[in-house]
């Protein structure tokens, strides 16, 4: 064994937040990986119809790839060192060094290249973080938040994985903690979170995102079998279901996630009600997950009655409506 | 599934209300959307696959197809302009192509130059999801 940090795996729903949490923690701060989730912003949705992925419209349940690690370093003072690079060789040697000075290594991949993900989950995906742990002879040890133990990878396919081609091309991107407070002040990094997504989630200037876009959406994809044809309009209801609940999301296109934020926020803030926000937010995320069993029964071609693109339109505005009102009253709550 | 790989984490309400992270074997829902895009990656492999074996493409749409690229993505993996890569989907050109040139997709598709310049037997929809 050339270098092995003693880092603290957990694993995680979702890759970002889960790293973010588990470098923290080896900086001996407690922030869970939801508690990360929230104050870092993470819930969004948008629709992007006009952006295409494998000629599939993009939708998305969380805000942009780093953003979530960014913005918890920021409210909570941490300083942290983020490089990107041209040179393939220098971005392995630099990752070497940080190793060797005993500092975990945050990194963006893309997992279609990382050999120990399922082949069945072996898409172009650039958005996959893990932080790398240490060094035996030709393998790295990574702790990827999304697998139950540390995992091993060659350093040619962990070269190839951090300089994947394609939309959002990481670009070799790794990052690290590089000071960090004695006892960051959690609730108002709990609020700031709070306020913020709510503002963006209620108060979109465009019309295809925040809860606007969720509406946006279900107009759209009330069309789809008119306007695509069928056999397309399964395809784009298939890859809407995959985003919301593909690896990563903890289900619920994130939604479950964020209730479990709002709980750990009540106590942290010891604003009670948002407490009983989180059994809304549960509800909503039950909501999410009716339209993805209903859509899966229409792409499996075993509709049973209620499963029309009409219906599963007016599933998706309930919603927009219910996260509406929870989105409301957080900022309510925070005043 | 993801169950031969250990099992991922979801959020989930316990008896006493409170979140916890529980383990998950995936659900139907999932694994029907997944299929669903595996299945879309086998027909379009399939089509590039008969169009090399019909001498309408060379070897490398049928790569290109299996490793779920377009022609930008290819493009940019081997460091040339989409237009090239076109060219070089054409057999005619694919056939002069030279050393150099060959050993940049095969080093994108992880293959010989012998590999890139054939394509199996026969296709399987199978064979995509174990390389």
């Amino acid at each position: 064994m050339d270098a092995l940090i003693p880092f603290p795996h957990r694993q995680s729903a979702h890759c970002e937040s889960g790293v973010t949490s588990n470098l923290l923690l080896f900086h001996n701060i407690a922030c869970s990986e939801a508690l990360a989730f929230g104050i870092g912003e993470g819930l969004f949705f948008g629709y992007l119809p006009f952006i295409k992925i494998n000629k599939l419209p993009l939708t998305t349940f969380r805000c942009s790839v780093g953003s979530i690690f960014g913005k918890v370093t920021k409210r909570l003072g941490v300083t942290v060192g983020r490089q990107k690079f041209r040179s393939q060789a220098k971005a392995m040697a630099a990752l070497d060094e940080k190793l060797d000075q005993g500092i975990p290594v945050g990194c963006q991949t893309g997992a279609y290249w990382l050999p120990y993900f399922p082949p069945a989950f072996r898409f172009h995906f650039n958005m996959h973080n893990l932080v790398v742990i240490g060094r035996d002879k030709d393998e790295y040890l990574i702790s990827d938040p999304v697998f139950e133990d540390v995992v091993r990878c060659r350093r040619d396919d962990l070269q190839r994985a951090r300089f994947a081609q394609g939309s959002l091309a990481p670009k070799g991107a790794m990052y690290y903690l590089e000071s960090v407070p004695t006892s960051p002040d959690m609730a108002a990094a709990v609020r700031q979170g709070l306020a913020a997504v709510s503002k963006t989630m209620l108060r979109t200037p465009v019309p295809f995102l925040g809860t606007r876009g969720i509406g946006f959406l279900a107009d759209r994809l009330e069309k789809w079998p008119k306007k695509l044809g069928e056999e397309q309009a399964l395809l784009y209801l298939g890859q809407l279901i995959r985003m919301q609940e593909e690896i990563g999301t903890g289900g619920g296109g994130f939604r479950f996630m964020y209730a479990a934020f709002l709980q750990e926020a009540a106590e942290l803030t010891g604003i009670a009600p948002l407490g009983s926000l989180s059994e809304r937010m549960t509800l909503v995320g039950d909501t999410w997950r009716r339209f993805a069993v209903s859509g899966a029964r229409l792409c499996k071609g075993r509709a049973k009655a209620g499963d029309s693109y009409g219906e599963l339109a007016g599933i998706l505005r309930e919603c927009a409506q219910a996260e509406r009102g929870i989105y409301a009253d957080i900022l309510q709550l925070l005043h | 599934m993801i169950g031969d790989y250990g099992h991922e984490v979801c959020y989930a309400v316990n008896s006493n209300g409170k979140y916890t992270l529980s383990p998950s074997l995936g659900w139907e829902a999932k694994n029907v959307v997944n299929d669903q895009a595996w299945a879309l990656i086998a027909v379009e492999t399939e089509r590039a696959y008969r169009s090399v074996k019909n001498g309408e493409l060379s070897p490398i749409a049928y790569h290109q197809a299996r490793h779920q690229m377009d022609i930008g993505l290819l493009a940019s993996y081997v460091n040339m302009a989409r237009w090239r890569v076109i060219r070089h989907r054409k057999p005619a050109v694919f056939r002069r192509l030279p050393e150099r040139i060959l050993q940049k997709y095969a080093m994108v598709f992880g293959v010989s130059i012998a590999e890139l310049q054939t394509v199996p037997e026969a296709f399987s929809p199978e064979s995509l999801r174990h390389r």
